[in-house]
């Protein structure tokens, strides 16, 4: 059975219906991917644990500078704008999540991701492109990266377009030329130009800012947006992490908080996700930074989230992390994105749900 | 007749591949010539004349990026050393440095002129040494600042993972922490103190006994980290995986094993000299083979050159194209991660990409893309040919 088959029949038909309800409209889903592995630890502090302020006597944040969630864990400071969202219980948390395959390098874990199969690399599709095919919608265009090259996480899919800026994605003069030699990708650009929809919201003045505003206009414009990526990088903080990753942070969680606010009600059929390759060590290293480690933090936000934490705390105990020095990962990303899709589009995996689903 | 035909072809074909694309006229010379040997030419681009080249760039030498990009537009456009310049692009994105990264902006310069230029002929080992000694690399993997106690293991990684053994090429999480410790203490100079420079400082090394790969270091000085990074060079994993990653980039995105196992041996048997082992490659019968005709996606920089070369372009002012090439998704000096640039259709290859092309293509053949001038009779017909799926390909 190949894998489209494998999705189709096995996973839609009796894994996905029966373990996520079925789905009247499937909402459109925006997968953020933190290009870099991003420390977890310091995004979502668990400053209740004493071996987080041991591990990291000069870079942890302090107690009195976190944004206390619920007493064991806070946000960075730097997340204010996200703290909205989770009082209202929109925000969901699930801490510890990860890849389980071993491999600390960028590349291949970015690679393991995205394929959705860890440690195996001969997965030619991304999971996103199986998603695409497991579902049913009819629009023409169904599917956007907001990234310069087609990442691998839609490898594979005909219904994709990747571009950094929809308003620039074919003009008149060269549709003219080029139309009849390109015919899909000038469809798709004819479809991005009939975008009328505006965008009020604030929206801060960096890439992942642009790239949900471009979103959001066309999710306003109801041209039958059914899964989106975008990637955000700067977070393989070796050296001096605090400031840039402060700076980072709030980027990313302003971006994330103007999406939000600009959508509105629409939020409702739009859920958000952020993922990264892996997390980072749990001890600093020399230089006031982080290597690379294991376990990290996924974020999950809108339409039909039951706000939160989510998923087991391994701990930061010696004998708690993984190999000895990382976070343990005891959500499997998969089965986050499993949920979050309705499907299961992971060959090999046996989703468990980690039930951030409001039912 | 058809013998002279396929020459033509063979000609096209190691134009696309070993050079830049095609300037009108080209491959009729080039068949003339002889297309071997027109590569055992390229495969000694010091014998060569290429003055004009050298007379051109020279108002480009200072060490800012801007003349840095400037430079490699022109030689890649003009230069008769075409697989000098088609390699600089390969060993500037096996050993990336981004050039947002701090000090790299001012260092980046001297590291492809210094570093990297002169050793893309002699042995891989040399070349692998120069870049663990240059100042860019020690900044941009963070080992500069690496010290005994206080690791750093960001270079140590990437130089087992990417620059030579490859992922798959048997280390473990322990080899990399023992690596890190042999590099300790190779660092750079204060920037206060002049020019930037590569200095071993005995104070941070970390002088105890390590184990890196079965080997084990006794606790000494910069000999330590000279030694492993010899060895490294000389495992028989960064022969297979060089062998794969210049056959990817001079045969086909998945190349035949048989050729990759045959350039491993030749790399391990020279010692890993580069020069045999391009040879190995650009002589075998699988890159000839016209299977492999046309297998190949350009990657940005490769579209834009090859596309004024066809075109006949005179190249004004090269700085407007490197804006274009962040337009069409590759500037120069600016990948961020240490992997560089993907080389393969499927990264280049979707139809955001291919808008961009087909934009540059327009504004080109209509004389509008700043920088560069072009002489044609019939701008929509150019156009189409530029923008067309067989010109991506080479």
């Amino acid at each position: 059975m190949n894998r489209r088959d494998f999705v189709k029949t096995t996973t839609l038909a009796l894994f996905g219906a029966r373990l996520y309800g079925a789905a009247k409209k499937p909402r459109t889903v925006i997968t953020i991917f933190q290009r870099g592995a991003v420390d977890g630890l310091n995004m979502i502090v668990p400053y209740g644990e004493r071996a987080y302020y041991d591990a990291r006597p000069t870079i942890a944040i302090p107690r009195d500078q976190v944004l206390d969630l619920d007493g064991f864990f806070g946000a960075h400071p730097s997340l204010q704008s996200l703290l909205p969202l989770w009082k209202n219980r929109s925000l969901a948390v699930i801490h510890a999540a990860g890849s389980p395959d071993a491999t600390r390098s960028h590349f291949d874990a970015q690679d393991f991701m995205e394929s959705g199969t860890p440690g195996i690399k001969s997965t030619r599709d991304g999971f996103l492109a199986r998603a695409l095919a497991a579902r049913t919608g009819g629009a023409k265009l169904r599917a956007v990266s907001l990234t310069q090259t087609m990442p691998r996480i839609f490898a594979g899919s005909q219904d994709a377009i990747a571009t950094p800026d929809i308003t620039k994605f074919g003009n008149a003069m060269t549709a003219k030329v080029f139309a009849s030699m390109y015919p899909e990708a000038f469809e798709a650009a004819r479809v991005l130009q009939s975008v009328q929809a505006a965008s009020t919201a604030a929206y801060p003045r960096n890439p992942l800012g642009n790239s949900l505003q471009q979103l959001a206009r066309l999710i306003k414009s109801d041209i039958g947006l059914e899964l989106a990526f975008t990637d955000v990088g700067g977070w393989d903080t070796h050296a001096g992490q605090n400031t840039p990753l402060a700076n980072n942070l709030r980027g990313f969680a302003e971006a994330i908080a103007a999406f939000a606010n600009d959508l509105g009600s629409r939020m409702h059929d739009v859920t958000v996700v952020t993922t990264s390759e892996f997390g980072r060590t749990v001890r600093e290293n020399g230089n006031r930074g982080t290597d690379h480690g294991h376990g990290t933090v996924m974020l999950v936000l809108g339409g039909g989230v039951k706000g939160g934490m989510h998923g087991p705390w391994p701990g930061l105990g010696r004998e708690q992390l993984f190999e000895g020095r990382d976070l343990a990962i005891t959500t499997d990303f998969r089965d986050v994105f499993a949920e979050v899709l309705g499907v299961n589009v992971f060959p090999g995996h046996k989703a468990r749900p980690v039930r951030f689903s409001a039912s | 007749m058809s013998a002279s035909a396929g020459e033509r072809e063979r000609a096209a074909h190691v134009l696309d591949r070993l050079a830049f694309g095609a300037r009108p006229g080209e491959v009729d010379r080039v068949t003339q010539l002889g297309v071997d040997r027109w590569i055992e030419l390229q495969l000694h681009p010091e014998r060569g004349d290429d003055a004009k080249s050298d007379a051109r760039v020279a108002q480009y030498a200072r060490e800012v990026i801007p003349d840095l990009s400037a430079q490699r537009i022109l030689r890649a456009a003009e230069s008769e050393r075409q697989l000098n310049e088609v390699m600089l692009d390969f060993w500037m994105n096996h050993f990336n440095v981004f050039a947002g990264k701090r000090l790299d902006r001012y260092l980046i310069a001297d590291y492809e002129r210094e570093t990297i230029r002169p050793r893309m002929w002699g042995s891989f080992e040399e070349l692998l040494l120069a870049t663990a000694k240059s100042p860019a690399m020690l900044v941009y993997l963070d080992n500069a600042r690496s010290r005994g106690g206080a690791l750093n293991e960001n270079y140590a990684r990437e130089l087992m993972e990417l620059h030579t053994l490859g992922v798959d090429g048997g280390y473990t999480q322990k080899d990399v922490t023992e690596l890190a410790r042999v590099l300790t203490g190779w660092s750079i100079t204060r920037p206060d103190d002049g020019d930037i420079r590569f200095v071993f400082r005995r104070g941070v090394h970390d002088g105890g006994t390590k184990q890196v790969l079965g080997v084990t270091i006794q606790g000494g000085g910069m000999e330590e980290g000279e030694r492993m990074i010899r060895f490294l060079a000389r495992h028989p994993s960064t022969a297979r995986f060089l062998a794969t990653k210049l056959c990817q980039r001079l045969v086909a995105d998945e190349p035949p094993p048989a050729l990759v196992a045959r350039v491993a041996l030749r790399f391990t048997a020279t010692n890993g000299d580069l020069r045999e082992t391009v040879r190995a490659i650009v002589t075998s019968r699988e890159f000839h083979d016209p299977r492999y005709y046309d297998a190949k996606m350009k990657s940005p920089f490769e579209y834009a050159i090859s596309a004024i070369r066809a075109a006949g372009g005179t190249i004004v002012n090269p700085l407007p194209l490197a804006r274009e090439l962040r337009k069409l998704g590759e500037p120069l000096y600016f990948a961020q991660p240490p992997t560089g640039y993907a080389d393969d259709a499927e990264t280049w290859g979707n139809s955001g990409a291919l808008v961009a092309r087909v934009e540059f293509a327009l504004a080109l053949s209509t004389n509008k893309l700043r920088g560069i001038r072009i002489v044609t009779s019939d701008a929509d017909a150019l156009a189409k040919q530029l923008g067309a799926p067989e010109f991506q390909r080479q």
